[in-house]
């Protein structure tokens, strides 16, 4: 089933968690809605399930308009962040309570329910726990049996709260993956919330970048990562350096280097500033006349196959409260052959970056 | 044989000389023997002195037994009540935002602060016969003040804080997230406060219907100004029990008096049970197995494709 978001505000008191969101979800897509805490994307799942109602703006399930519908005729299966199992009864209970509350002439008969709950069970791999209380499971397992629970009722749409926010780094992984072919299985349309951007990049088909409750960029993973339409998106998805600059002419002019900026080529002395991934710098040894910015080693962390180079400018002439400190990545096995030392001068030039004006102030 | 040293050096350290200790404890325990054990013994004692039929013969006297009578009807009215009004209130204050939310919670404890004998004049100065409504209650034949309805009136007010605020805090730390979780699964909200919302709070629930019907049976000053203390009418037991005594029928008066004893007793031992068992549950959330991949995840994950 597909859905457009359209237009839609919410408020809570003065905060505006959400403005003018649009969005359209393909029928059985995997959707990533990414974005740093309180940027309004737990609300816009709140609100495609029914939990919460917006202001302005409607929600259409393939079309209808379900904006008034209350949340238990949407037919949506939610998985919160807490998982919130009812503590009081039994795996199986908790798995079976979606068929249970069903009105009479609908419910299925007892026999069936059993099917139902064990097939589900052995779907989330845990049908040896059945008899269990949440209370004895552990963090990966409810949130396997939330998933269970909310697919009981064979939802139009799944929505995720967060699932691994509370799972420790091993569990997250397996999970994750796991997630991804349970959806290749079921493919049944599904939005999850995270705030991790290698889990939304790894994870879904499509991936929704937001930040102060605005839609900032939605793309693929791929394309999200190789074209950041926004310095936010730029700075959200993975480590970057900023350098402050002039753009002119299609140059960027930075401390002792230009960048080529072809697509500000109309750009006439503008106030521009560039992010540079700290794997795109080029690391040298000082030699008079180099072209690049000049900088001091000031720390080398060598762990695994990458080396991490803090780099202090020597001419720095950044904005006040600025962080100067340059970060850059080169293979360990190229720093053990340079030879760097601790407080050694070097010279950084960026290979790629991307080139951002300065909105002009009006 | 170090680490023992070590442990016993690090107590010497943190715990009082045992002098102080056993002189506290010693302290506590006469106190509560003096101020607790030995009034409880004396009521029964008083009430035996005459032995079991004396005992059997006071509490069989009409009087004393409209008394009992009354005492139960009273709570069988002010409990049930207090339970949908505790519910209703807990219910909404916990899991709701609105306006005058904090007034409300006041307006519950206001019985608290209250003094049982101004509760009690509230309702001969709004129903008595000088009261606002007593002309036209009289017009009507209906007496509140005075008789039953009003020792009910007077009960209720007195006792309905107890099932509210022993709520309010479960459901408050309990949130919301199930009955959500409920909701969205399809389940009305009829089947969400039945199936999801009471089973959650049935301990709390059930501690504070003993507390409020305690409160209920037990309580005298409201009462006492309502009822007028006609004998075999609108005495309840604590009534009865102070005219007994100030009548000298001190076995008559003890006798009465140790079925309400015999009721805190009752109350207690359930209080203790059901204080138990919520204990035994906050203890089950807080230890949760540590997290860690299952094997079985790991293997049926690497089998799948």
């Amino acid at each position: 089933m597909s859905i457009q978001i359209r237009n839609v505000n919410k408020h809570f008191g003065s905060f505006q968690a959400l403005r003018d969101v649009n969005l359209d979800i393909a029928s059985g897509e995997l959707l990533a809605l990414l974005g740093p805490s309180g940027c309004g994307k737990t609300t816009l799942l709140r609100i495609i399930a029914g939990l919460e109602t917006p202001d302005t703006g409607s929600i259409h399930f393939s079309g209808e308009d379900t904006t008034d519908l209350h949340v238990r005729e949407r037919n949506v299966g939610f998985v919160f962040q807490h998982y919130a199992l009812f503590r009081h009864m039994s795996v199986f209970e908790n798995v079976a309570f979606g068929l249970r509350v069903k009105p009479r002439g609908e419910r299925p008969s007892e026999a069936q329910i059993k099917q139902k709950v064990t097939d589900l069970l052995k779907l989330v791999q845990l049908d040896w726990l059945a008899d269990r209380y949440p209370s004895q499971l552990s963090g990966g397992q409810r949130q396997r049996i939330a998933l269970a629970r909310a697919l009981a009722v064979e939802p139009q749409v799944l929505l995720l709260d967060e699932p691994f926010g509370a799972l420790d780094a091993k569990v997250r992984k397996e999970l994750r993956r796991w997630l991804r072919r349970l959806h290749d299985e079921l493919h049944v349309t599904s939005i999850f919330v995270t705030h991790d951007q290698e889990e939304a990049l790894e994870v879904a088909d499509r991936v929704v970048l937001m930040n102060k409750g605005v839609v900032e960029q939605c793309g693929s993973p791929q394309d999200v990562w190789d074209h950041p339409a926004s310095p936010f998106v730029y700075g959200f998805l993975g480590d970057v350096n900023l350098f402050h600059g002039r753009a002119h002419e299609g140059l960027l002019h930075l401390d002792g280097v230009a960048i080529h900026t072809p697509e500000h080529a109309g750009a006439q002395n503008a106030q521009a500033f560039a992010y540079v991934r700290p794997h795109d710098l080029d690391v040298q040894r000082y030699t008079p006349g180099a072209s690049g910015i000049v900088a001091k080693l000031s720390r080398a962390i060598v762990v695994g196959p990458i080396a991490r180079l803090e780099l202090l400018p020597v001419e720095n002439n950044h904005p006040a409260g600025h962080d100067p400190l340059i970060e850059a990545q080169i293979p360990a096995l190229q720093f053990r052959e340079l030879g760097f030392k601790e407080g050694e001068t070097l010279v950084v030039s960026p290979r790629k970056a991307r080139v951002f004006l300065q909105p002009q102030a009006s | 044989m170090s680490t023992q040293n070590n442990i016993r050096s690090a107590q010497r350290g943190t715990t009082e000389a045992p002098w102080v200790r056993y002189t506290l404890t010693g302290i506590a325990l006469v106190f509560m023997f003096l101020f607790l054990v030995l009034p409880l013994a004396a009521v029964f004692t008083e009430a035996l002195r005459k032995g079991w039929d004396a005992y059997a013969e006071a509490l069989r006297e009409p009087d004393a037994w409209s008394a009992i009578r009354l005492t139960f009807l009273t709570a069988l009215v002010a409990v049930p009540l207090n339970l949908v009004f505790g519910v209703a209130a807990a219910w909404c204050i916990a899991k709701y935002e609105f306006k005058g939310k904090s007034f409300l919670t006041t307006l519950i404890d206001l019985p608290f602060s209250v003094s049982p004998v101004v509760a009690g004049l509230i309702y001969v100065l709004v129903f008595g016969a000088q009261g606002w409504f007593g002309p036209w209650l009289a017009e009507h034949d209906i007496k509140i003040v005075f008789a039953v309805p009003g020792i009910i009136l007077a009960t209720i007010f007195v006792t309905f804080p107890f099932i509210a605020r022993e709520l309010i805090p479960l459901m408050q730390a309990q949130g919301n997230d199930e009955e959500q979780a409920a909701q969205v699964l399809g389940a009305t909200g009829w089947q969400t406060f039945w199936y999801v919302t009471l089973p959650n709070i049935q301990w709390g629930l059930i501690y504070g219907v003993i507390l409020c019907n305690a409160r209920a049976m037990g309580e005298f000053g409201a009462v006492s100004v309502v009822s007028g203390h006609i004998r075999g009418q609108t005495n309840t037991m604590p009534l009865h029990v102070e005219i007994l005594y100030n009548e000298y029928q001190s076995v008559a008066a003890f006798a009465v008096a140790s079925l309400l004893a015999l009721l805190a007793l009752v109350t207690l031992a359930i209080k203790s049970m059901a204080e138990w068992r919520m204990e035994r549950e906050l203890k089950a959330l807080a230890e949760l197995p540590p997290e860690r991949p299952t094997p079985a995840l790991g293997a049926t994950a690497g089998s799948a494709h």
